[in-house]
């Protein structure tokens, strides 16, 4: 019984650490501000459950085009944005616009069954199936910021100007980088709606985009393992200090703000765990 | 002249910012394998100069040409492709990456890598990366840096910051490498090794350098011609010797004398 709810409770930190991994690519390493990362969450979310509910597609085959719908939303935002060169506070405003439209947009589709939300998914997603995509997600998001994208990508985080003298074409980078960390908030929506196999528009607010913002800045802004941390944390802290009913959304605000104060870097500022334990072999992309 | 097309050249080059004109309807060209110093007071216009040809901004108008070709209005991405590199008055690094990671970003964005290789990590991706680490190393290596790979760009002392700044320039694979103030904060003696740097960086590298400076010393022992600006327009260009006895020059930087005393008393 409390091994099925501590179990429960890791599964949804893991669906949503794939989310926070997804942002950080945008905002911990590409250095742009989101508040409106939730509406690819619902974007993937709401596809694939729409694809296994009305049309018995494999959960498997579901889920990769609800990540692959979660991108090419992200182009119709990014696109007329990100090519108008907003600064990050702006961006973070415009897309915050977008994903309150896009949440008001499903509240009015058939297909979406409006405000009341889809109830009754299969819940084919189990705890194993978060870890693994977890997993993967991790040694690609890893592998991509180590990549000629990656390295755009920090590059323009440091300095947009010198980036672009050497050699990084910034529209189309910032637009890969938004479309990626689209892509893993799609896988976070798919699983998401299988696992608690009932999704509504309401659960995909700005207060969602905030707490993804949140779990990466306290982590660490160019840190995986940071966010990560942060993350999981945020998700089970509040259930572990149930017992408190009372404080413990107190205490959860008190953290952040702790976090801010004394480790304005964030948890792991810009390195990662493992160089914790000892250094990896320098490859070039060394392991911040 | 020589026949065919001059290696660089600006002509009628204007920029405004607002009412102000910054650069005036310059015209002076490069030549190939030179080493061309941009001299004059503060304010004269020299890094707007620098930022118009490499597309940090846009020209009001004028056009730039790089090996025959007109480049004015291109991307800055664009333009290092062309084969033009800087570096920053105010060093400009990825400041908490390592001097490796600093070099590797230029010389990753030169490569064809296959996005699905790269993320899947095959072993030709990672062979690639390691090559273009061994790269990396030797270009830290051929100014002296190869020590410092694995540090943080901004923990290191300035004037390994303004080599690591030039290192990366060149890692962009320029034909023609601006530099901006290169010798600012540096001692007579620091300044001194910085010349010699310079001029074997031409050889070494096989580029044209284009340079801003106030420090007279180097800009008259390296450069030959070197152009001098005032108010956004061009006031002199010649060798060293031709610069320093030019009438128009002395006024600048040394006042006009009597006759600028009444322009000013009635200003």
């Amino acid at each position: 019984m409390i091994m099925d709810y501590i179990l429960s409770v890791a599964t949804l930190a893991g669906i949503n650490m794939i989310a926070v991994l997804g942002l950080s690519v945008f905002t911990g390493f590409t250095g742009l501000f989101s508040l409106g990362h939730a509406a690819f969450i619902a974007v993937g979310a709401y596809t694939s459950a729409v694809l296994t509910y009305y049309y018995y597609v494999p959960f498997a085959l579901a889920l990769v085009a609800g990540s692959a719908m979660a991108g090419a939303v992200s182009l119709v935002i990014g696109i007329p944005t990100l090519r108008a060169k907003l600064r990050s506070d702006y961006f973070a405003i415009a897309i915050l616009g977008f994903g309150e439209a896009l949440r008001v947009l499903l509240e009015n589709l058939t297909i979406t069954n409006g405000a009341r939300g889809l109830p009754g998914i299969d819940s084919f997603t189990t705890p194993f199936t978060v870890l693994f995509c977890l997993a993967v997600s991790v040694v690609l998001v890893s592998n991509f910021l180590r990549s000629r994208w990656g390295a755009a990508c920090i590059a323009i985080r440091e300095d947009p100007i010198a980036a672009e003298m050497a050699g990084v074409r910034l529209f189309r980078t910032r637009l890969l980088s938004l479309m990626v960390s689209a892509v893993f908030c799609g896988l976070s929506g798919g699983l998401m709606a299988h696992y608690l196999s009932f999704i509504q528009p309401v659960m995909f607010t700005l207060t969602q985009s905030t707490q993804l913002l949140a779990a990466v800045i306290a982590g660490g802004m160019g840190s995986i393992s940071g966010p990560l941390i942060a993350s999981f944390a945020f998700i089970a802290l509040p259930e572990a200090l149930r017992v408190a009913q009372m404080w413990r959304l107190v205490a959860y605000g008190l953290l952040l703000v702790l976090i801010m104060v004394y480790r304005p870097q964030g948890l792991m500022g810009y390195r990662e765990i493992t160089s914790l334990f000892g250094k990896r072999r320098d490859d070039g992309r060394r392991e911040r | 002249m020589s026949a065919g097309h001059t290696f660089f050249s600006v002509t009628g080059l204007t920029k405004d910012f607002g009412g102000i004109r910054a650069v005036d309807d310059l015209c002076f060209s490069v030549e190939k394998g030179s080493i061309t110093g941009i001299i004059g007071p503060n304010g004269a216009g020299k890094t707007t100069v620098f930022n118009l040809v490499t597309g940090v901004y846009r020209p009001t108008s004028g056009a730039i040409h790089l090996m025959g070709e007109p480049i004015g209005g291109l991307r800055p991405d664009a333009i290092v492709r062309k084969g033009i590199a800087r570096t920053f008055q105010n060093i400009r690094l990825f400041n908490r990456q390592s001097c490796l990671e600093n070099v590797m970003t230029p010389l990753l964005q030169r490569e064809r890598h296959s996005f699905v290789g790269s993320v899947l990590r095959t072993p030709g991706a990672r062979r690639r990366q390691r090559d273009l680490a061994d790269r990396g190393r030797s270009l830290l290596a051929s100014l002296g840096l190869e020590p410092f790979a694995s540090q943080q760009a901004n923990t290191l002392p300035y004037g390994l910051q303004r080599k690591l700044e030039i290192v990366r320039a060149l890692a962009t694979g320029p034909e023609l490498l601006l530099l901006d103030e290169p010798a600012a904060g540096m001692n007579p003696e620091e300044t001194k090794r910085l010349a010699e740097l310079i001029a074997e960086i031409r050889e070494r590298f096989d580029v044209t350098i284009l340079l801003i400076e106030h420090h007279m010393d180097l800009v008259m022992n390296i450069c030959e011609p070197i152009v001098v600006m005032n108010f956004g327009a061009l006031l002199a260009c010649g060798t060293p010797d031709e610069v320093r006895s030019n009438p128009d020059v002395i006024a600048a930087y040394l006042g006009k004398g009597k006759k600028s005393h009444d322009a000013s008393a009635q200003g």
